[in-house]
């Protein structure tokens, strides 16, 4: 058992990892199963009533070195060496039953989707509850009282009952705080969070962020904060700690590393939003535009996008900004026809364009092409990269032969890829390779036009930014203009000549990106714009201060 | 009871009896308008036209088929199964006790396959993809390839003949001891459960393991529970509804092997009583028997449905 | 490739199994010692060396019976199932890639037809057709062609709603593009699977058909057939009806060990190099 004197206390070190190294075994398809190390030697402190943040792009070996602090291997994954020495003794010594009593008594953990993490068969108060029960560390009335205590803490609505709630009949936004007040109802040293606010909708997350921030620093818990963006853990942690490839990069107070990285890597994370792009002037007629569409799923029934009109001007970026259900993916739909518009029309090039995909000619069809969110989807699995860039080659310029190979190696030229790719399958690429691979296939048409649908979103940061550089000098080389449908306003900076913001099907603020960045705002930009985390201390707070509206999710 | 969940029962149940009338539909378009003459059949080859009239007049097949359908319609619905044509006898008598014979020879293979296969399935899965689980799975491989009478006969051959535990054919009768009943059915409820296990091993299995790899159950973990504990407070109340539906479909599944087993055994059930008049062509037999197969298959998926619909917590508890 | 090396024991018994088995009934006249009706010898006598298995309830040589047996048992099953899968996944595709009406009629319809249990349907049926093979292969096939619309239904929605999919409308490609180019070479594999398990749930249903008396009629014999012939035998202690019965179940595991390998090799939606 940990000292009681120890844990009592406020100071001293809480955490100490030592050259920790976990290893997994992946079974593929066909092959001998395989032992990969996620983590190697990793070694880090905290002190109590500490932050520290784990930071690193997806593979980085972070929600691993995280759960290793509760002892837990997560889908056969194992401590095959290292120390874990929590409150002054190795938790990996202490066997099964010691692990079992330091989980949910001295480390919680707060996942990354709390709505698939609750139980659904019973109500919340008993899961929020039960650590604190089967420990002993409260009665149920007492446990009862903290928890709808935190419940308020948190800024739920209705805290004295929403604790008979059943998961399903809660928010995500909201659910996420009763995880977190669930962690830290039994009181303890160490809360683990991983990635707790990357699923939730950006203007709902700033509201989650700031909760879960004063609730560790009223309750003094220390706390591990996982998550692969840099801007939000520089607003709760102490420190931060670099990962990539399960090995440390860098390890540093906040300010230190987001102001003055010493690795290269890190040099990158932080500048990841930093792209220059000048706005360019609209011309005086656009190319296509949009008037007045309004479009509906279920013969008219539910209505998501409201007369709605926006242009587009050739070589040009119009940036659609919206949250999850504002209507900025069906814009893109009805534009492509797949969901014929009930009303309004779509004029291209001076001509109305048919409103259903089946009537608009294939003239008309190279000209709009489009860029999906998960390339790994959006590329026939069966077919080598050299069919996926080739078949819009043959399809509406009927190359053949030789002279279409020359063409698919000139386009995979173009996206920085060698021509050695194109006998490749895409499961034989990486994510941001395939993405890359999908622009080319867009770009063999010759379009005027390409629609982008959260072509980044799925993407590590730094590979992002690499997409996004590209989309830039192909716009420059091809004179090709853009429709990039995103819910991320730094990326919308670094790319767009003009942005409609979207909320609820209907656009409330569209101009030339410098008018729709400045002030004066309407409620729902100011609250967009307000909710972008920014690389700076102290952000959250200003944000927090300087609001006028709620977030759509409370 | 909430309302949208008595509203979904409701449905289910209505959409149950709307299949029931299909079926009934199905079955009797299945044996009248394919080719093939009641009467014939009655008289044989070598009857006169004369007489085939006659009879045809008498049988009423003169009538149109959908005046047909709804006498037998009417009569099915009020109890009057009609005639064999074979022996004369009214089809409902006969059958009231083979029913009984084939539900009691159905309840001894159920009673014995659903724990066991439960069982099997929590231990496949709590030893996954160790040695248990692969006999386990090895098992149900060959079970699943094994026809029916295959199992039946070696039963048979080394229980009945090598060592005489058990009699080779089922004989029941009125007035038999619930012993000796037992006795007499071992082995065809044996046969029968082994036909079942494997499916209904399998899909515990599976849903087992569907609720094991939650992220749910990895909360409970973290919070410190003992493993069984994991499993009596967080799995089991999410696997109570996938385990209930597969037990149903697989009771359903017991029907269709029930016929071969009675074949085997010559036990006096229904499924020997249906592939005697297959046989004879006694066309109002067959519908009747079928009708009954279905309905019962019918039901049990009703219920299967329903089980799913009343442990579901998000329609237990609408928002 | 296939790499040879690679392949599971399993795998590999179910492949010689299933091919042995083949041989047999494809060259049965050559390798059967004795005629199909030929009587040789004594009711149900022992194995002897002219007589590998022994011989049948009327005298006949049991392993001639057994190859011819084979031969039978493997031509309706394989008709059986060929006719299953060419409608159940023609109507299942078109179904799914056309919509509307056509396919909530034919999901209708198929749904009644399954919430029969199929040899409880087959049963009624056969009471008023003729017995004979071509009869027999057309109910076979037609009921079973409902799971394999089902199966092909169903992937072939999941695949047609994938961005690939969509990808290819909005770039103007034709339905045969669709569906022979996109989602056909995506659906292959479990359909593959699929048709090992249907051939295997073919072979028992032809079996207990013959075993009930109302499949392939005497004189000629399937597995299923023979064991019904030499059933009697049984409670005297004469494993002659075991030898058909288990050669149904060797046949079936056989199948199913091929099938499960194809299946593991398949199952994920990557594709690329190696898979079928």
């Amino acid at each position: 058992m940990p000292d009681e004197q120890s844990r009592k206390a406020k100071s001293g070190r809480l955490l100490d990892i030592r050259n920790l190294r976990i290893e997994a075994t992946t079974y593929p398809p066909g092959e001998p199963p395989k032992t990969i190390t996620l983590v190697h030697d990793v070694s880090l402190t905290l002190e109590r009533g500490k932050v520290l943040g784990l930071i690193g792009e997806s593979g980085a070996g972070k929600s691993t070195i995280g759960l290793a602090s509760m002892g837990y291997g997560r889908g056969g994954c194992r401590i095959i060496g290292g120390e874990v020495v929590l409150n002054g003794r190795d938790i990996l010594k202490g066997g099964r039953s010691g692990l079992r009593k330091l989980r949910g008594r001295e480390v919680c953990y707060v996942a990354q989707s709390a709505a698939a993490a609750f139980n659904p068969a019973h109500q919340l108060m008993d899961q929020v509850v039960e650590a604190s029960l089967l420990h002993g560390t409260a009665k149920r009335a007492a446990a009862e009282k903290r928890a709808v205590e935190l419940f308020r803490k948190l800024g739920l609505p209705d805290p004295e009952n929403i604790g008979k709630r059943y998961p399903h009949q809660v928010s995500g936004g909201q659910l996420q705080r009763v995880m977190t007040a669930m962690a830290l109802c039994s009181e303890p040293d160490l809360i683990v969070f991983d990635e707790p606010t990357t699923a939730l909708d950006v203007t709902t997350q700033i509201d989650v962020l700031a909760a879960i921030r004063d609730a560790i620093r009223d309750t003094g818990v220390a706390a591990l904060y996982i998550t692969h963006d840099l801007a939000v853990v520089a607003q709760v942690a102490d420190e931060i700690m670099v990962l990539r490839h399960g090995r440390l990069v860098e390890w540093g107070d906040t300010r230190q590393i987001i102001k003055e990285p010493r690795q290269e890597y890190t040099n990158a994370l932080v500048s990841v939003h930093e792209i220059e792009h000048q706005e360019k002037k609209a011309a005086d007629t656009p190319f296509l535009s949009v008037k007045n569409v309004t479009a509906a799923y279920g013969q008219g029934t539910v209505k998501v996008l409201k007369n709605v009109s926006v242009d587009i001007h050739s070589g040009q970026t119009l940036a659609v900004v919206g949250e999850s259900g504002s209507g900025k993916s069906t814009l893109a739909r009805a534009i492509t026809g797949l969901l014929p518009p009930m009303e309004g029309s779509i004029t291209f090039g001076g001509k109305k364009l048919s409103n259903a995909l089946s009537a608009r000619s294939k003239e008309d069809l190279r000209q709009l092409q489009m860029v999906y969110q998960m390339a790994d989807v959006a590329m026939n699995p069966r077919q080598p990269i050299s069919t996926i860039i080739g078949r819009p080659l043959e399809f509406y310029f009927g190359m053949k032969g030789a002279e279409r190979d020359r063409r698919v190696a000139e386009l995979l030229d173009k996206i920085e890829m060698g021509k050695g790719f194109a006998d490749r399958y895409p499961a034989e690429l990486s994510g941001g390779q395939k993405q890359r691979v999908c622009i080319a296939r867009a770009l063999a048409a010759k379009p005027k036009l390409i629609i982008c649908d959260e072509v980044t979103s799925a993407l590590d940061p730094l590979v992002a930014n690499g997409i996004l550089k590209l989309l830039l000098e192909l716009q420059a080389e091809e004179g090709v203009a853009y429709l990039f449908i995103t819910h991320d306003l730094a990326t919308v900076r670094s790319i767009a000549d003009s942005i409609a913001v979207m909320y609820r099907g209907e656009v409330v603020r569209y101009g030339s990106k410098s008018e729709v960045l400045a002030p004066p705002f309407d409620p729902y930009t100011d609250l967009l714009l307000s909710s972008v985390p920014e690389m700076e201390i102290g952000w959250l707070d200003k944000a927090i201060a300087s609001r006028r509206m709620e977030s759509a999710g409370n | 009871m909430s309302s949208p969940i008595l509203k979904l029962i409701v449905q289910r149940v209505a959409l149950g009896i709307v299949l029931l009338f299909a079926v009934s539909l199905l079955i009797f378009v299945g044996t009248e308008i394919l080719p093939g003459d009641v009467a014939q059949s009655i008289l044989g080859q070598t009857a006169t036209p004369q007489a085939l009239a006659a009879l045809r007049e008498e049988l009423g097949l003169n009538d149109p088929a959908y005046v047909r359908y709804l006498r037998w319609l009417g009569g099915v619905l009020s109890g009057d199964l009609g005639t064999a044509l074979t022996s004369g006898h009214d089809i409902a008598s006969s059958i009231s006790d083979r029913l009984a014979n084939t539900l009691f020879l159905a309840a001894c293979a159920a009673v014995v396959a659903v724990p066991l296969a439960i069982l099997l399935g929590l231990l496949a899965v709590r030893y996954r993809n160790g040695p248990v689980d692969k006999a386990i799975s090895a098992f149900a491989l060959a079970s699943t390839s094994f026809p029916e009478f295959f199992i039946g006969y070696l039963l048979v051959f080394f229980f009945a003949v090598k060592w005489q535990f058990f009699p080779a054919i089922s004989t029941v009768f009125d007035g038999m001891s619930f012993i000796d009943r037992l006795h007499a059915v071992a082995l065809p409820a044996t046969a029968l459960t082994l036909v079942v296990l494997a499916h209904m091993m399998r899909m515990t299995r599976a849903a087992i393991l569907n609720v094991m790899q939650s992220a749910y159950i990895e909360t409970a973990e973290l919070k410190g529970l003992r493993p069984l504990e994991v499993i009596r407070k967080h799995a089991f109340p999410n696997a109570i509804a996938p385990v209930v539906n597969v037990v149903m479909l697989n009771l359903a599944y017991l029907i269709v092997g029930v016929v071969v087993v009675e074949v085997i055994f010559v036990y006096p059930g229904m499924g020997q009583y249906l592939v005697d008049h297959v046989a004879k062509r006694d066309v109002p037999v067959v519908q009747a028997v079928g009708l009954i197969f279905a309905a019962v298959y019918i039901l049990l998926n009703i219920v299967a449905d329903i089980s799913a619909i009343l442990a579901n917590p998000r329609l237990r508890h609408p928002k | 490739m296939l790499d040879i090396k690679r392949i599971p024991l399993g795998a590999w018994i179910g492949l010689i199994l299933t091919s042995l088995f083949l041989i047999c009934a494809i060259f049965a006249p050559w390798l059967a010692p004795y005629g199909n009706g030929e009587i040789v010898g004594d009711v149900w006598g022992p194995m002897t060396s002219t007589n590998l298995l022994g011989t049948d309830n009327l005298g006949r040589d049991l392993l001639s019976r057994m190859i011819y047996g084979a031969r039978i048992t493997i031509f309706i099953a394989v008709l059986a199932t060929a006719l299953a899968f060419s409608l159940g996944s023609i109507l299942g595709f078109t179904a799914a890639v056309v919509g509307g009406w056509f396919d909530s009629l034919m999901s209708r319809f198929v749904d009644l037809l399954m919430s029969i249990p199929t040899l409880i349907f087959a049963l009624v049926v056969l009471s008023v057709l003729p017995a004979n093979i071509l009869t027999l292969i057309l109910v076979m096939g037609i009921l079973d062609s409902t799971r394999v619309y089902r199966l092909s239904r169903a992937v072939a929605v999941d695949i047609n709603v994938m961005d690939f999919v969509e990808a290819a409308k909005l770039r103007g490609e034709g339905r045969g593009w669709i569906i022979f180019r996109e989602i056909l070479p995506n659906a292959l594999s479990p359909l593959v699977s699929e048709l090992g398990l249907r051939f295997i749930y073919a072979v028992l249903f032809l079996s207990a058909l013959s075993f009930l008396g109302l499949g392939v009629q005497p004189p000629s014999a399937d597995w299923g057939g023979m064991v019904k012939e030499n059933k009697d035998g049984i409670v005297f202690g004469i494993p002659a009806a075991l030898i058909p019965a288990g050669a149904i179940a060797a046949l079936a595991i056989s199948v199913n060990l091929v099938a499960d390998w194809i299946l593991n090799r398949t199952t994920d939606l990557k594709g690329g190099r190696g898979n079928a």
